[in-house]
């Protein structure tokens, strides 16, 4: 039981990792939280299931039709619902314009797919038990996603652009910087790595539209508990959820471990609403 | 009261629809008599406190299954089912302040998401807690006794309630409580300055909202006499949710006929009932993005009417007298070594600093020496390190900004903190908010207490704004006003609590010659009232022509203290600000 617990607990650790990532790559640029992030999870596992299995493409094309079209999905989101409330960041308005688009999406996504979990197709076919690729494939992508970012921002100049809009928005600007483009770059970078979450996921989540606020839900608990724009601390949140979430699952039943983590969640935010790992806000007089 | 009307026009209609003799119009009707009793506690919420609540249909949820579970006698003998609804009340507005508790501490998008969770956890512990909600095959709701148990019958009951919500609601709005809160979503630091309390004030509001949530949970029940998990989804919080913003925040009409067009929608266009909440999420981004202020700012024809192009602003003496009156004894207001420290920055350097009432005492020096600082320590907002501040001989405890109202002392802001959506007159009112007497419930019920207290505070205001020398703009929108009118109106605002102590942060900076003049004098004449004014400021003849007293910062410690005359030979003030 420990091995299935662990094996389960680490791979949907690994997609709320993949969320929360999601939402920080979107928040570095724009400093704002996207109800999408969710939805390009689930889009991530209907796009694959609708690629592969009924339009009976390839895998590899599959994967990258699917990437892709989530990339340009987030590059609406981005000029649709963030760029016209960004004047008034003050506002909150982006909460609702958002939450909008994120319905949007699940809505056509229902009507126009199906309402009932789609199957998704198998991508290798290697492993058995718990070593089945359901299991080690979200880790994987998680691995190679962090892998990719840290190289992005380190060693690449578009990456150190990215760093430097989130590290101070003015000083980027005023050194030239195209704010503007990266933040549509990092929206379309963030919609190719939710769709990676919810493709690589896609086994253990079916292709379902309502997988998109329950990602969204759980994909946000890392990046609270972790402290925005933190993707170490999504990572590491995000594995643990996972864990604690499947040990509680196998232990007092499904519905009492979201009731649990649930709770966990409030109390860890009330004492520290910066999150574990992120720094206190200074006073605004 | 002119913008009775539409309600009334509403009321008769409701009245009338019998008249149609359609049993279906009466369901229709119902269902938005009900939704309007939720939303009418979600307004409070979302529009006037601007927090956004997006998961509500978990208390209309926990009201309908309190209210059926205690008239089916799933756990226990059979309630009667008055009984039932008003238990539902009660455990929907303790669920209400858990669900709004967070909101405290937490900000916009981390409380949408707690209560997001909050309805989402709800609805699988009616699935799951099978004994008693019959999990995914449901109970039967409550049903009313006669007269109320026809179609018709419940209508006008539950048209009855919406009537009373509505009531109480508008009268809440229109209170210190009502305004307090439209302070809080737009100016919390505002708020705070004024001494609104919070926590406190959200919790009354999360429990009012939360009974009525549930005591419509307990008539939607009623109405659909079967409910299942099934009936509770997420599209329905989005419905309540965007009726309040179609409606506009901070109106009542507004979220009222949100929440009637909203209800109508797909039955008037029944071929597009799949597509509705994917209609619902189109219409809350249009109004997003084309219409922030909702259909109440398409109404609203007054805001929209061109304001005197040559206003100037003349403060009256007499006013001033009238309002503030005389003081007795004077007091003082000490601060002994202050020290305040960001990291390894001594803002404040060990600080010793005396206001007297019934002087102007200026405080002076370059950028960063701690001026702003030092007023910030004395309102609350800092809490220093080391050091005492004492008021008329008790002490004044360090940080607890919402406590200084209380206590007498009011200020102004740098960048001046106003609510642009709410009048001139409603912005000055503020400021006296900590001497409500009158409580939540007589503001809901509208009491004679809490009239006569109302009609206090709005001649106060208006004697305010004549001070200050705004009196003709006192209905217009605060957001539509002057940079140097917004200074006034700060001044009026404070001046509302009849201040011991007035701090004003830089009043001059942005106002012309003239202006500066005219406010030189306005805050002469306060202190001559006896109340006492510590002035932060960088225009030097302003300082020197009106204070009594002037102490110069630099670098966090003070340079010198004297007479204005005193300084202005001071040698090293000369050569560190004032210039040769």
């Amino acid at each position: 039981m420990l091995a299935s617990i662990l094996a389960s607990g680490l791979a949907v650790g690994a997609v709320y990792a993949l969320i929360g990532i999601t939402y920080n790559t979107m928040f570095s640029t724009s400093r704002v939280m996207s109800f999408t992030a969710g939805q390009l999870g689930m889009l991530g596992g209907v796009l694959g299931s609708l690629f592969i299995l009924r339009l009976g493409l390839p895998m590899p094309v599959g994967l990258l039709a699917t990437l892709a079209c989530c990339a340009l999905l987030g590059v609406v989101t981005e000029v649709v619902a963030v760029r016209p409330v960004l004047k008034s960041l003050d506002q909150h308005l982006y909460v609702l314009s958002t939450l909008a688009v994120a319905l949007l999406i699940q809505h056509a996504t229902a009507l126009e797919w199906s309402t009932e979990p789609q199957p998704f197709p198998r991508l290798a076919g290697i492993g058995a038990g718990i070593w089945d690729e359901k299991y080690w494939l979200p880790v994987a992508a998680c691995a190679v996603t962090i892998l990719g970012l840290e190289y992005l921002y380190r060693y690449t100049l578009v990456g150190r652009a990215f760093v430097a809009i989130a590290e101070d928005n003015f000083a980027a600007r005023a050194l030239g910087l195209p704010e503007r483009n990266l933040r549509m770059a990092s929206y379309a970078l963030a919609g190719a790595v939710g769709a990676l979450a919810g493709f690589a996921g896609g086994q253990l989540l079916l292709a379902f539209f309502a997988n998109g606020p329950l990602l969204n839900f759980y994909g946000f608990i890392p990046v609270a508990l972790g402290g925005l724009g933190n993707n170490r601390g999504a990572v590491i949140g995000g594995l643990l959820l996972g864990l604690f979430q499947q040990a509680a699952n196998f232990m007092v039943g499904g519905i009492f471990s979201s009731v649990a983590v649930f709770t966990l969640f409030i109390i860890v935010l009330l004492a520290r609403p910066q999150g574990m790992f992120g720094a206190p806000a200074a006073r605004r007089v | 009261m002119a913008k009775l009307w539409p309600f009334l026009a509403l009321l008769a209609l409701a009245l009338l629809l019998p008249l149609t003799g359609n049993e279906y119009w009466a369901l229709i009707a119902t269902r938005a008599c009900i939704y309007w009793v939720l939303v009418a506690g979600l307004n409070l919420i979302v529009g006037f406190a601007g927090q956004l609540a997006i998961g509500y249909v978990a208390l209309l949820a926990i009201g309908a299954y309190t209210a059926s579970v205690l008239t089916a006698g799933t756990v226990m003998e059979p309630l009667p089912a008055f009984a039932a609804l008003g238990i539902a009340a009660a455990a929907g507005a303790v669920a209400g302040v858990i669900v709004g508790l967070p909101a405290l501490r937490l900000r916009t998008f981390y409380f949408a998401m707690t209560t997001l969770g909050f309805a989402t956890i709800v609805t699988q512990i009616t699935l799951a807690w099978q004994d008693v909600t019959g999990g995914g095959i449901g109970i039967p709701g409550p049903s009313l006794p006669a007269p109320m148990d026809t179609a018709w019958g419940f209508y006008y009951f539950c048209l009855g309630v919406a009537v009373v919500c509505t009531w109480a609601t508008a009268n809440l709005a229109r209170s210190r409580f009502g305004r307090a809160l439209i302070a809080i979503r737009d100016s919390e630091v505002a708020a705070e300055a004024s001494g609104i309390a919070k926590p406190r004030l959200l919790a009354m509001v999360f429990l009012l909202a939360g009974a009525l949530a549930a005591f419509a949970g307990g008539l939607f029940a009623t109405l659909q006499t079967y409910i299942t998990p099934d009936a509770f989804t997420f599209d329905l919080s989005l419905l309540f949710f965007i009726a309040v913003l179609i409606g506009g925040r901070g109106s009542i009409l507004g979220p009222l006929l949100g929440t009637i067009l909203l209800t109508l929608l797909p039955e008037v266009a029944a071929p597009l009932a799949a597509w509705s909440t994917f209609l619902y999420a189109a219409l809350l981004l249009v109004i997003v993005l084309a219409i922030p202020g909702g259909i109440a700012a398409l109404l609203d024809r007054s805001g929209r009417r061109p304001l005197p192009e040559d206003r100037a602003i003349r403060p009256q003496e007499a006013a001033l007298r009238t309002l503030i009156g005389e003081r007795g004894e004077r007091a003082v207001l000490s601060l002994r070594g202050i020290v305040l420290a960001f990291g390894g920055v001594r803002a404040i350097d060990g600080i010793d600093l005396d206001l007297r009432q019934g002087e102007v005492h200026g405080l002076i020096g370059p950028n960063g020496s701690g001026k702003t600082t030092t007023l910030n320590v004395i309102s609350g907002y800092y809490q220093p390190q080391e050091g005492a501040m004492t008021l008329a001989g008790a002490e004044l405890a360090a940080g607890r900004p919402a406590g200084r109202a209380g206590r007498g002392i009011a200020r102004t802001f740098q960048t001046p903190r106003m609510i642009g959506e709410a009048t001139v007159l409603e912005n000055v009112t503020i400021g006296a908010t900590v001497e409500g007497k009158a409580g939540f419930v007589e503001a809901l019920l509208s009491l004679p207490r809490q009239r006569a207290e109302e009609r206090v505070m709005a001649d106060r205001a208006r004697l305010a704004l004549d001070a200050v020398g705004l009196g003709g703009l006192a209905e217009v929108r605060a957001d539509r006003l002057q940079h140097s009118e917004l200074r006034f109106m700060e001044i009026a605002r404070a001046l509302m609590l009849r201040p011991e102590f007035l701090m004003l942060d830089e009043p001059a900076a942005g106002l012309s010659v003239e202006e500066i003049k005219r406010l030189g004098s306005l805050i002469r004449a306060i202190s001559r009232q006896g109340v006492g004014v510590l002035l932060v400021e960088h225009h030097a003849d302003l300082i020197f022509d009106i204070c009594d007293r002037v102490t110069v910062l630099n670098l966090g410690r003070v340079l010198a203290a004297g007479t204005p005359a005193e300084i202005r030979v001071h040698k090293e003030v000369v050569s560190a600000y004032l210039g040769a």
